[in-house]
């Protein structure tokens, strides 16, 4: 272990390190580079999943590859090690905090369920956090570990391009390397956003990139936005605890089906999280004794309103990570709105040798499966002559991608990315919302399928289901093509990820309900449903 | 004459539908349910075996077992719970008797607000159109339908000739019922019944035992139930082996005596158990029913009920659903099915066929195992070795790693054809939530998915179900199937 710890740690062998004053020299050698004299036959610019995923691939192919990733700390001085946004600052570090939410609930279930605990029971922030980001620690030395067995060279710097074919790369201290390749792979994901025209936001204000590193209770919190990252980080602050408050402008979890967004942040609200909408803050001042006060115009009424808070978390979007590239150096195109890299469906930019994929990429939806999918197929028709396209799949409804001229449409309802919010009560979706299948097919032409159903673990404690949720949108012409589900309850994700294989698979609402159910579970809700909107019939399942 | 009478010595939730479909396509219903005791005296309401002492106490009691686990991971999240937490029997024990008796109240009303007439009377044949019951108290009545349909499903079976069984033992007709707790439990079998028994009794913290003949979970993949009895072993269940027991004592201080027979050594052993409950398989409810009055035909070796693909028995107005039928999977939902296609057929101008093939399962032992279509074995005789590849992983679910559980055997694999696209014949997944995992791809494999569909569907990150469409190593190719990253 000792050895291969200085071995990740070492240098690269035959790269020298040039100090700034003699790099120019150097940089006129790189460019000098022709195929075949490279450094490298792939370089994958940003360590996170869609990177790391193509790097390995690449590797494993038998071709050389290095990775380059360095994370710019947060303005609040978080950093963090190898991995991306999903395993540091996402996924992982907030569905473990989510864990700790449910059990919480689960907790106070246990007693219905005979088990003798003494109520309330408090939770320790400090304890979770430290057990969070050790797991966290792990996989970014797993990371490091799969990278040197895989003989993936690792460059921890920050990079920018000289030109087409070369890349600077800065370490901690200054030291600047020059990295040549015939490939290069763009994958440096994004960050969030700061509002920053508001007074105090940036220097009082914390972010997604902070709440999982902090060691201390973040106390009672304000949670400034309605994207799932806003909501997820309510839910999991108000489930351990914390009184916590969701500021939001407007809707919910935009791009989703709205009906869903909707019973997700009643249920959150039945559950304690403040919700303050219409409302959009003005000003952040730290008061004399270290709490924050928030000043906020309601939109409705136009009156102003204040509150404290200990921590203000900005939930308000992200920017793709392009900046320090230097990507006019290479002329790797920008959408002029979203700074977004624009791509080909080979994930190509404008210099064709150049690509990048995952959440830096225009149109992409921002998920870690999609981009580990992006980035091996990438890969393969780089380095294994394969001609297989990433397939987007015609759209989910969370990118919100319009069907383009031409573009078949029974193609593009066919099938879907699927994704889950995890909020308290947890929403998994696959395909079209109700409002995107009734804009492209018309409400005629759509039958909506729904229940509310009540999970049997929920009955002991006496657990309010109101929220527990299931509807398929299908096309209402026989054998009704499934082109969207949407499943609010416990273990969305899991009971959501079949159901993708189905709708891809081309499933209508007659193979469902061939389907046999698994009793008792809450996805065999799925292939009960028997109820259409357009029937008006009660959608509550009663009976076993 | 009324159109319908459905018979359920114990109803199950198939004859509830089938009741609903039929009266809501306007016909004459009558249900007949009766519950004989069990030998233990132990009585429930309607609804059948999976609301009262199958299925829904089964998943209560497993739910209780999981949060016993859930509470030793909380302190690893946060939660500030003294440990260790005592269970108490009778809490858990009335939370889900009093859930069940809802249940049967419910279904009385849904009976009730359908128009379904319901006797609750014993019911034997006259002739091939009529039916006695008989209630309670003794009283006799006699019910004529042009339709009659056999759902009395199956009770545990005893194993007779074992000295005290009968006396001394109890089945899964009795434990969800017990106001006491059962104690030191020996379980004997090794079907899903038992293994789920022990596993949730192990679970809230009780000694408990199983005794098993031969293989556990016949009939189902057998990696996959090795690995199930291996996590059971792991997490406190005992295990004798290819043991047998040959006779059941009182002994004064009111304890059992189980002696038994090691058939590898050949030695016999003893122990003392509070509780001995039997889980050697299930019997058709079918000898009370007169059936040779109506000429129904019974399997001779399973007194099971024969029918068609259209259910019907070798009367063509008399049909039999459920567990009491020859061949059919004892399974809720297919039960279900199969009663709501079968009115549908008979009053709804529907031809559609009930297809028992690829029907979704799923074990709830304390590592639970879902499953859908073809166990290896299945499709490795069906198909030949040659002609068969299997995908497998061994993940580690991420709710597992902050309190540092032992994932060993959380696994999962895909059994496909070879030939490209390689169709899916079967999947197995062991891990958290498996049933909640396996309906979804249960959907994917009847519309015939193949392994490059699978491999095409985006995961859902982080979640247990993401690992199926992520199998990419292949048994054939020897390779370390242990997932590693993220």
């Amino acid at each position: 272990m000792a050895a291969m710890a200085a071995a990740l740690r070492g240098v690269g062998g035959r790269f020298r390190w040039w100090t700034p004053a003699v790099a120019g020299g150097v940089r006129g050698a790189a460019q000098g580079a022709v195929a075949g004299q490279r450094d490298y036959d792939l370089l994958v610019i940003g360590g996170g999943s869609g990177g790391l995923a193509c790097a390995k691939e690449a590797a494993q192919l038998g071709r050389k590859v290095a990775v380059v990733d360095y994370v710019e700390p947060s303005p609040r001085g978080t950093r963090w090690g190898l991995g991306g946004t999903c395993v540091n600052v996402g996924c992982i570090p907030k569905k473990l905090m989510h864990q700790a939410a449910l059990l919480g609930g689960l907790i106070r279930d246990a007693p219905h369920y005979g088990w003798e605990v003494a109520q309330p029971v408090p939770h320790d922030w400090r304890k979770m956090a430290e057990a969070v980001q050790n797991h966290v620690k792990s996989l970014n030395w797993g990371h490091r570990v799969q990278l040197h067995d895989r003989k993936v060279k690792y460059f921890n710097v920050k990079a920018g391009f000289v030109d087409e074919h070369t890349v600077r790369g800065v370490a901690k201290g200054g030291k600047e390397i020059l990295l040549s390749a015939d490939h290069i792979v763009i994958a440096t994901g994004g960050r969030p956003r700061y509002p920053a025209h508001i007074e105090g936001a940036l220097e009082y204000g914390i972010t997604s990139d902070d709440i999982f590193w902090l060691k201390e209770s973040p106390g009672k919190t304000l949670v400034v936005g309605a994207s799932y990252v806003a909501l997820e980080c309510a839910g999991f602050l108000t489930g351990i605890g914390l009184d916590t408050t969701v500021m939001m402008r407007s809707i919910p979890l935009r791009g989703f089906d709205q009906q869903m967004s909707s019973l997700v942040t009643e249920h959150m609200a039945s559950h304690g999280t403040r919700f303050l909408r219409g409302c959009t803050p003005s000003q952040v001042r730290r008061l004399p004794d270290g709490q924050l006060q928030v000043t906020w115009e309601d939109r409705t009424t136009g009156k102003e309103g204040t509150g404290t808070f200990n921590t203000v978390l900005w939930a308000v979007g992200r920017a793709p990570d392009t900046r320090s590239l230097n990507l006019e150096k290479a002329g790797v195109d920008t959408s002029p709105n979203t700074q977004k890299i624009l791509v080909d469906s080979r994930e190509a930019t404008s210099v064709p040798h150049i690509y990048a994929i995952g959440d830096v990429v225009e149109g992409r939806p921002e998920l870690t499966p999609t981009a580990v999918m992006a980035g091996r197929l990438l890969a393969q028709r780089l380095f294994g002559g394969s001609s297989d396209l990433m397939d987007y799949d015609k759209v989910s409804s969370l990118a919100g991608r319009r069907l383009q001229p031409g573009e078949a449409e029974s193609e593009a309802s066919s099938s879907g990315v699927p994704t889950t919010v995890f909020t308290p009560l947890e929403y998994g979706c696959v395909g079209l919302s109700e409002e995107e299948a009734v804009s492209r097919h018309g409400q005629e032409r759509v039958e909506v399928y729904h229940a509310h159903y009540k999970p049997l673990e929920f009955t002991v404690p006496g657990r309010d289901a109101s929220q527990c949720y299931v509807k398929m949108v299908c096309l209402r012409e026989p054998p009704q093509l499934v082109l969207g589900l949407h499943f609010l309850g416990p273990n969305a994700g899991e009971v959501t990820q079949g159901f993708a294989l189905g709708i891809k698979c081309g499933a209508s609402y007659v193979q469902v309900m061939q389907t046999v159910g698994i009793h008792p579970t809450c996805s065999e809700e799925i292939v009960k449903l028997r109820i259409s909107k357009r029937s008006g019939l009660d959608p509550t399942v009663t009976g076993c």
